[in-house]
């Protein structure tokens, strides 16, 4: 289907099922109990954010997943798309349409001139080179083109790019109806737009906003596929393996790496755009070079050079991230309660490091877990599971069929 | 004229003279060995042959036009292939994927962004690769993992991906190195065979006489950076000046 194999199309099928299902599969618990307000992750804002930072980390994994070429200034992209989309709906009108667009135009034109200068050299030299420009274009919006009295007030400094009533919108609808700032919309849908559905006990909200994202996500998800399967994609791969042999192939890897980088900024400057969808406001610390650090560590978390791990590290980091900053200390109390009162306080004092504004610091151990005891992300764990059980299954089959064949 | 031409070659690293005024003439369709103890200058010589090195002075010419100064995947493009010392294929990817990249590397020239077609359906590309690999012996290999190979059949399929770009000089350095004795014969067996069936030119970098004598019409003797002759295996055999190369240097 759609020029995909068995194999890919099932799994396109599986991702399209939890996308459109997500808000059942993350909201679990029933409203209003202790373990919703923990556990539950069915709400839009972070909704959104799982599919948004999924397209982010989907295109990380085009540039070093399959060239190895590892981008430390990814969030630039993310912030260039951002501002661009913002100023969009300041100056064209409220549909996200245009903003997306602009944002991926943009960001491609930065990752092209950044991409042509930053792989003229590899490995960690072209890791410091995009750090560099990235830290570059975090000052820029951060102090050179954010300054308030200046005519070049592109980003607006610390404060952040946001929509006022007097932006000219020449599309119209400079001010909603009741005088206040406009929503963004998708032709008219406002992306804030949520439909609940109450079954028993539990709540279920459906947002637009979310749903454009996720459909957006899926069309992302499928370009990954199309390009890992194509001879672009065993192309670098095979940069990836072995650059010697490559130039030594009569291929010039330049404009397959600079494609790479290209197209995997474009991803990133959508997913900025997107952001700015959700919530018309743009700073600059999307930009910090922290911010390409998390880029980094979801694409390792999931699997590197995996289809589905980028996805599945984007979903872990932001729903830990999202748990753990919620559990304070009389949280930990409530649920210690059964144990001796010393002893409670005790393990509470040393949880209180790792939970709420500690959050980084679990997050930090969780990290190193999977990459010392699964150097391959979430996804070779899910491979080592399915594993467990094929083995056991085939061991079944040969015992029946009364020959073995030969271990790998 | 032959097909490849060095003349007045000097390489210097700072107050080393790797090469001195080399030259030498690879006659078209034939297999011309360099032989040379260590620190001869052989690699630096092959290193400038594939634009790996700039030389100092003098110039290098492949079939009339200058090599000098081209990047190493250009001077491919003119028809020079390489077979490293060690087995330089992609580690990462299937046999049958390695053989693919040279094919649509010579198909496709430098770029070709074909990001949405699928690998499946470049049915031509993957008939040439499976009829290169049938014809190296390696086709049940083909979706084997091929840094599992053992060091004979990396250098085999190597060679096959050199060989996929219809090369008409294939440059290899010490092929057999570090191989066992059987690979080595396996590997001399496929020299010998990629000669007869194809109107290539070979010149092949050796430690191993036994290779070089069952393989070599011609062979160039350098020795601190300097050819010292160029003959035929039977008269290189007997040279005194060789033998004082090589005795001189081991004793």
């Amino acid at each position: 289907m759609l020029g995909l194999n068995k194999k890919d199309t099932t799994l396109l099928i599986i991702v399209a099922i939890m996308a459109l299902f997500a808000p059942f599969i993350l909201n679990p618990f029933p409203e209003g109990s202790s373990m919703a307000q923990m556990f539950n992750a069915g709400y839009p804002d972070l909704m959104q954010r799982f599919v948004i930072f999924g397209i982010l980390v989907i295109g990380f994994n085009i540039l070093f997943g399959l060239t190895g070429y590892l981008s430390f200034g990814h969030a630039a992209f993310l912030g260039i798309g951002s501002y661009s989309a913002v100023w969009m709906f300041k100056l064209i009108g409220m549909n996200v349409i245009p903003a997306i667009l602009l944002s991926m135009v943009v960001s491609g034109v930065f990752a092209l001139l950044i991409g042509y200068v930053s792989l003229r050299r590899s490995g960690i030299y072209f890791s410091i080179l995009t750090l560099a420009f990235a830290q570059m274009c975090y000052n820029l919006a951060y102090s050179v083109l954010g300054n308030p009295a200046s005519s070049y007030n592109l980003t607006n400094g610390e404060t952040g790019l946001q929509l006022s009533l007097n932006d000219p919108r020449i599309l119209g609808g400079a001010v909603s109806s009741e005088g206040s700032l406009p929503v963004t919309n998708f032709f008219g849908i406002a992306m804030r737009d949520s439909v609940q559905l109450e079954i028993g006990s539990w709540l279920f909200t459906f947002n637009a906003g979310y749903y454009l994202c996720a459909f957006i996500m899926l069309i992302s998800f499928y370009v990954s596929i199309r390009i890992f399967r194509s001879p672009f994609g065993l192309m670098l791969r095979a940069v990836k393996s072995n650059q010697q042999r490559m130039n030594y192939t009569g291929l010039n890897t330049k404009p397959y790496t600079l494609a790479a980088f290209v197209i995997s900024g474009i991803y990133a400057g959508l997913a900025g755009g997107l952001l700015s969808s959700m919530d018309p406001l743009a700073g600059a610390e999307r930009m910090h070079w922290t911010a390409s650090g998390e880029i980094v560590i979801m694409a390792i978390l999931g699997g590197v050079g995996t289809l589905i791990g980028p996805i599945v590290g984007a979903g872990f980091n932001e729903y830990f991230k999202n748990i753990l900053s919620k559990i304070n200390d009389s949280v930990l109390h409530q649920w210690l309660s059964f144990m001796p009162d010393g002893l409670e306080d005790a393990i509470v004092g040393v949880l209180h490091f790792f939970v709420g504004k500690g959050w980084h610091l679990s997050l930090g151990v969780l990290f190193m877990v999977v990459i010392i005891f699964l150097p391959g992300g979430l996804v070779e764990g899910g491979q080592r599971i399915s594993r467990l059980f094929r083995r056991k299954k085939t061991d079944d089959d040969a015992d029946k069929a009364s020959h073995s064949t030969p271990a790998e | 004229m032959g097909i490849l031409e060095v003349k007045n070659v000097n390489k210097r690293f700072g107050g080393l003279q790797a090469l001195g005024d080399v030259n030498l003439s690879v006659q078209d369709q034939t297999v011309h060995a360099i032989i040379g103890p260590n620190g001869a200058g052989k690699s630096t010589l092959l290193n400038v042959l594939v634009g790996k090195l700039v030389p100092d002075t003098g110039s290098v010419m492949f079939d009339g036009q200058s090599v000098l100064g081209r990047k190493p995947f250009e001077i491919n493009q003119m028809g020079i292939s390489r077979v490293f010392q060690t087995p330089e294929i992609f580690g990462d990817l299937s046999v049958i994927e390695n053989m693919m990249i040279p094919i649509f590397a010579r198909r496709d020239g430098a770029f070709r962004l074909h990001a949405i077609e699928h690998t499946e359906n470049e049915k031509e590309i993957i008939e040439q690769a499976e009829h290169m690999l049938e014809s190296l012996n390696m086709a049940d290999a083909r979706h084997d993992h091929s840094a599992a190979m053992s060091r004979g059949n990396k250098r085999r399929l190597e060679i096959g991906m050199c060989l996929a770009q219809n090369p008409r000089l294939l440059l290899l350095d010490e092929p057999t190195a570090g191989m066992a004795r059987a690979d080595t014969n396996a590997t001399i067996d496929l020299l010998k065979q990629i000669k007869e069936e194809r109107d290539i030119t070979i010149a092949i970098i050796e430690h191993d006489m036994h290779v070089v004598f069952s393989l070599a019409e011609r062979i160039t003797v350098l020795a601190q950076g300097t050819p010292l002759v160029e003959d035929t295996p039977d008269n290189i055999k007997g040279h005194p000046k060789v033998r004082e190369a090589y005795l001189g240097e081991s004793a």
